[in-house]
């Protein structure tokens, strides 16, 4: 076992920088045991490989995927890199092997563990994207809207077109905390910026106007008789609450009960191991 | 506020049905799926901003908040408060569009020029490219609807009550024919309009996203068969969009009524929306679903498992081999896992751990199906019974039942016993 170390690669975290990854793997014939970029936590022993990002290779990669797999598999790799998958890079590399085995069959094998993770992941990704569709809320700044979000995966390539079309004569920035990016639409061109930190300046009157009529169409539209948080929570969980107008109050108030809960949840655990022979 | 404190009665809130990508010089746009804005306390979901243009009404339907018997404040919007509203929140994002409905003042003719004038404001001046569902005025003349209709997504006429006699005790100044002829009529125009969109390419589109109605459940006596009949015909006659059901909500006393603190019946209303989901998506029919011996759906069961556990002798199916329209009947799958099923068949065969990687909810699935002519490990086939038990939504209620089953094995208790049991009639 020691002769064969373990080998990791690093990359520069682009999505070709991933493609060269696969390049080199297949090129050297080796299996990689993790992939991953400067900034994701190493473990003490392993000797990371850096990967060189080369447009002319992962260029190579990207079009066999269509050639030698299918169109929808190009399609599920570019955004399974969008996802939050826990080590997507490997993932997507693992049903890159499949699919270089096995050709466009592999779009099938949805009993395979790879192929229905990846596939499971790119769900999560474009559902979350679908609700930010609706989730997203604009501040108007006299002639600028700006929108603060904060998604899991990283949304803001497949909800570009939707508010660009949308909002087509407008300027406006959505702005994705997680990823410290910014989608910024001006002039009828969009742009994919890095913005490490925003500060957004006071809103004026009428905005304040605004958001209190549509907090008050929120509480007036509810049918008292039929309340049901459950329900509500399940269709818009709480993590999107942070930048949803409406629920400003509710923020509050739920912090509030939340802590209460944790704190008899807590009091249940430590009790529990008495119990216990 | 009091405009959309009424309005909130309504339940369709969907903004689907159309596609419209969004134009130079106008704001706004429509997305096939429909777009959900936010949810509200009640788990309902919100998409347009639903307004009455008023809540003034000359009828006096006995279910309604706005009735003319209701001593209530009265109010309207002007066309431009009600364009100027709408494209704020929708340049927030916080709408879709726009749901217009409202109280008849003076004339049903005169309550749709309203809106219409309301509508045209908002399309032509604000360039309003958004979605906009109106409901029609019970009574208007065609000319008005067809006006109105060439300014919306989506018309509906609301039936309310499930049947002529319960319209005549509940809404004596609505009839059968006053719904059911705007209902033909829209119907009409929108078949009539898709070959005018085949001749000529600039026609303008009439309610591009369809029509659809609503009905009250709980305030008469009509049984859900009656009902299920009634959205079928409007599915097929009228070719309708969605039938949206509402539980009642008491909002009036008197005596024709349920009593105000009556709780709305959102189970039943529940089940009426899964049954209406399988006329939809699934191939079932209604009389396949309920019939004369029994109206009304198990509330403890769903209308699908109900189904299949009356057809036993068409189950277990190999799911390897079953055809989509089979696999569809199958509790526990739907229209996705069974398109996955479909797909994955094509590389290999499937068994019971792949099922549950495609989202097959096994925990229904497992009694109905093979998988390479297997049923699932250490699964004993229960009775019939027994199976409603296991199937049932509240297990909770029916421990007691178990324990007189294993008291008494033999003979076992019969269908009926057990559907007694658990609606609670013993």
């Amino acid at each position: 076992m020691f002769d064969r170390a373990e080998i990791v690669y690093e990359y520069d975290g682009s999505f070709e920088g991933l493609m060269c990854c696969v390049f080199e793997s297949f090129a050297l014939k080796e299996v990689p045991s993790a992939i991953r970029t400067p900034s994701d936590q190493q473990s003490l022993f392993d000797t990371a490989k850096w990967i060189e990002t080369d447009i002319n290779k992962s260029d190579r990669v990207y079009k066999s995927i269509a050639a030698k797999i299918s169109v929808q598999a190009q399609e599920l790799v570019t955004l399974g890199f969008w996802t939050n998958a826990p080590q997507k890079e490997l993932l997507i590399y693992y049903f890159l092997r499949l699919g270089y085995t096995h050709g466009s069959k592999v779009m099938s094998m949805l009993t395979d563990d790879t192929v229905s993770t990846l596939q499971k992941a790119v769900r999560h990704l474009t559902s979350e994207s679908h609700k930010f569709k609706g989730f997203v809320r604009f501040a108007v700044y006299d002639k600028v809207m700006v929108a603060v979000i904060e998604p899991k995966n990283f949304v803001l390539p497949l909800i570009s077109d939707h508010f660009c079309d949308r909002f087509c004569n407008e300027s406006f920035m959505i702005y994705d905390k997680t990823h410290k990016m910014a989608l910024v639409y001006q002039g009828q061109e969009a742009k994919l910026i890095y913005v490490d930190e925003l500060t957004l300046p006071e809103v004026d009157k009428s905005e304040v106007e605004y958001r209190r009529l549509w907090k008050q169409f929120y509480q007036t539209i509810a049918i008292e008789e039929r309340y049901n948080p459950k329900c509500r929570m399940t269709l818009m969980p709480k993590r999107y609450w942070g930048h949803l107008t409406e629920m400003e109050e509710y923020r509050e108030l739920h912090n509030v009960s939340e802590k209460q809960r944790n704190l008899s949840k807590h009091a249940i655990r430590s009790y529990e191991p008495q119990r216990l022979p | 506020m009091i405009l959309s404190d009424s309005a909130k009665y309504d339940v369709a809130c969907t903004s689907s049905g159309v596609d419209r990508r969004g134009k130079q010089g106008s704001i706004g746009s429509a997305a096939n799926a429909g777009i959900c804005h936010s949810f509200a306390a009640d788990g309902r979901c919100i998409s347009l901003l639903k307004v009455l243009m008023t809540n003034i009404c000359i009828y006096d339907c006995k279910y309604c908040i706005n009735r003319t018997s209701n001593d209530t404040k009265r109010t309207a919007f002007t066309p431009s408060e009600l364009a100027e509203l709408t494209v704020n929140f929708y340049r927030r994002n916080y709408i879709e569009g726009l749901f217009l409905s409202s109280g008849v003042i003076k004339s049903p003719n005169y309550t749709m020029e309203q809106m219409i004038k309301a509508l045209t404001l908002l399309r032509e001046v604000y360039h309003f490219n958004g979605y906009i569902h109106v409901k029609t005025i019970p009574g208007a003349d065609s000319e008005f609807v067809t006006r109105l209709g060439l300014l919306a997504d989506r018309m509906s006429v609301n039936i309310e009550l499930p049947s002529q006699e319960s319209l005549k005790l509940l809404a004596p100044n609505k009839t059968k024919d006053s719904i059911l002829r705007p209902m033909g009529f829209i119907s009409h125009k929108i078949q009539e309009n898709g070959s005018d969109l085949v001749k000529f390419r600039h026609a303008s589109k009439f309610v591009p996203a369809g029509q659809s109605t609503q009905l009250i459940v709980g305030a008469t006596p009509d049984t859900d068969h009656k009902i299920l009949i009634l959205s079928e015909g409007l599915y097929k006659k009228y070719r309708l969009k969605r039938v949206f059901y509402s539980a009642y909500i008491p909002v009036a006393e008197h005596t024709l009524l349920p009593s105000v603190d009556t709780k709305p019946p959102l189970l039943r209303e529940h089940r009426l929306y899964q049954a209406d989901w399988l006329l939809r998506f699934y191939g079932f029919e209604a009389n396949e679903l309920l019939d004369e011996q029994t109206p009304n759906f198990n509330l403890q069961v769903d209308p699908k498992c109900n189904w299949a556990i009356n057809h036993l002798e068409q189950f277990p199916i190999e799911i390897n081999k079953a055809p989509y329209e089979m696999l569809l009947r199958v509790p526990g799958i739907g229209v996705t896992s069974a398109m996955r099923i479909l797909t994955a068949r094509r590389s290999s065969l499937i068994d019971f751990d792949g099922l549950k990687k495609m989202g097959v909810v096994l925990k229904r699935a497992q009694y109905f199906i093979t998988c390479k002519g297997k049923v699932m490990n250490r699964l004993k086939i229960p009775s019939d019974s027994s199976l409603r038990t296991l199937m049932s939504d509240q297990p909770k209620l029916l421990t007691g039942f178990a324990e007189q089953l294993s008291f008494f094995p033999d003979p076992p208790m019969t269908r009926e016993e057990v559907s007694q049991c658990l609606t609670e009639q013993r």
